[in-house]
């Protein structure tokens, strides 16, 4: 019998995550381990505490029940250890909108030390390199403010992925993106990318196919958590019924 | 692993600050116009160029206060509305590095301010000249902004994370730099007697500088909660 290949270690584990706003539980209940270099995708309709998790596992906000572990270090005690191992790119593109887009970036490299050590040179480098990569090296100079959606958000990916980050914290990432966006995009943030990722996203076939491991949520609470391989389309499309 | 240095952090905060009041034009400019048309209003609400000793430094330091309200209302808006706090909480570095460029930003607005402001005071209300007097009088600002700047930055914080941040800013500010008030307007006025500049009390001075230092370090000590969630 070949020797099978070693699951990699879990880069979060999550045991019974909860949190609430007030009174209101907004995620409750939620138990999963994801191997490191793996995708979890996350589906659920709106309110259902997705974007709550992601900002749990992002250190933005604290857990109020059960443990969590991201990238081998507790929650929230050991937060300080997991930023800038992170990389988050939400509903907000965390730009300043007054700023041009490569300022931002500046700003962002500077916040993470990206090129500490190799001068300025290092980090402007790793910007130009990335807004190449978009597409956005042209209007890299304009103020947030006047570029279209999917042009900040590809610039959003940029500041996202920016520091290298180990974990990568997608929600909708895909959201205002043309398909030559979407596709520029691919080998920064999609599976090709060789991260952990954990992905929400509404489009079921895409968040299937990119996925490991699936997550549903409804209400707040876990109402799936399966490998991809066992899990359909219908089972998915029923956490939206 | 380690964190950005602090001092990185701060340096590309502040930078990040500045040009964003470059551009908006948001809050110096507010600040100045506020002042100068409050001398303007004194000038002629009180029909002369006549104010003198404890009256001038009053006028003088209350408008100083409001005008630096103005900056505080605006200190952290685009932190909270466009995703800053998310972005600097996001990255490895020290908490409180925040505080300290949004400290030293604001420091910088009320001196810049002061630029303006006193020429103009001295032109639309000071009867006597505010030449003599003038090395303590700057020495006077600076302790003064600098314990502005310290509450004003905390009170910022705390405010932005309300919806009548309008409302909470000055509720909470002004009564905790009326020591800063009291201490910078006693100090200045033996500057501005008609008779001619006086010395200005060390006590005053030494209030100041102990407020700056209080006010500092409770604010360092309490500024990474104010940021949690």
């Amino acid at each position: 019998m070949p020797p099978t290949e070693p699951e990699p270690a879990p880069a979060i584990e999550l045991h019974d995550l909860g949190r609430a706003y007030g009174e209101r539980v907004a995620l409750s209940g939620v138990t999963l381990e994801l191997p490191a270099g793996r995708t979890l995708a996350v589906f659920g309709a709106n309110g259902a505490g997705k974007t709550t998790l992601l900002r749990i596992l992002a250190t933005l906000l604290r857990p109020h029940n059960g443990e969590a572990r991201v990238l081998g270090r507790s929650l929230p005690g050991e937060g300080w250890a997991v930023r800038g191992r992170v990389g988050l790119l939400g509903h907000d593109p965390l730009l300043y909108r007054d700023l041009s887009a490569r300022e931002n970036l500046r700003f962002h490299a500077r916040l993470h030390g990206v090129g500490r050590g190799d001068g300025r040179r290092g980090g402007a480098e790793r910007i130009e390199a990335l807004l190449d990569a978009v597409g956005m090296a042209r209007r890299a100079d304009e103020p947030v403010h006047t570029l279209s959606r999917g042009m900040t958000q590809r610039v959003a990916v940029c500041r996202a992925v920016l520091h290298e980050p180990e974990l990568l914290l997608l929600d909708e990432p895909l959201a205002n993106l043309d398909p030559g966006a979407a596709a520029a995009v691919e080998p920064l943030i999609g599976p090709g990318a060789g991260l952990t990722r954990v992905v929400i996203s509404h489009d079921v076939a895409h968040g299937l196919a990119e996925a490991d491991l699936v997550l549903g949520l409804r209400g707040g609470r876990q109402a799936l958590l399966a490998p991809r391989a066992e899990t359909g389309e219908a089972a998915v499309r029923e956490l939206y019924a | 692993m380690t964190g950005t240095p602090t001092r990185t952090v701060v340096a590309a905060l502040i930078r990040k600050d500045l040009r964003r009041e470059l551009r908006t034009q948001e809050s110096l400019p507010a600040m100045a116009l506020f002042s100068v048309t409050t001398f303007v209003l004194f000038h002629f609400g009180l029909d002369a160029r006549s104010l003198e000793g404890d009256l001038a430094a009053g006028v003088f330091w209350v408008t100083m206060l409001f005008a630096a309200v103005l900056a505080v209302n605006r200190q952290f808006v685009a932190e909270r509305e466009e995703g800053g706090f998310d972005g600097f909480l996001l990255a490895p570095v020290d908490r409180t590095a925040l505080f300290v460029a949004k400290a030293a930003v604001l420091f910088g607005f009320l001196v810049a301010l002061q630029v303006v402001a006193v020429p103009a005071f001295a032109i639309l209300l000071l009867e006597p000249s505010p030449g003599p007097g003038l090395l303590e009088l700057a020495g006077l600002l600076l302790l003064a902004d600098a314990g502005i700047a310290v509450v004003g930055t905390l009170v910022g914080a705390l405010a932005v994370q309300t919806r009548a941040r309008e409302v909470i800013v000055p509720l909470l500010a002004l009564p905790l730099m009326i020591p800063v008030v009291i201490a910078a307007a006693r100090g200045t006025a033996p500057l501005w007697l008609e008779a001619g500049a006086a010395a200005v009390e060390g006590r005053w001075l030494l209030i100041l500088g102990l407020y700056d230092l209080v006010f500092g370090l409770l604010a360092y000590a309490v500024f990474d909660y104010l940021l949690d969630e």
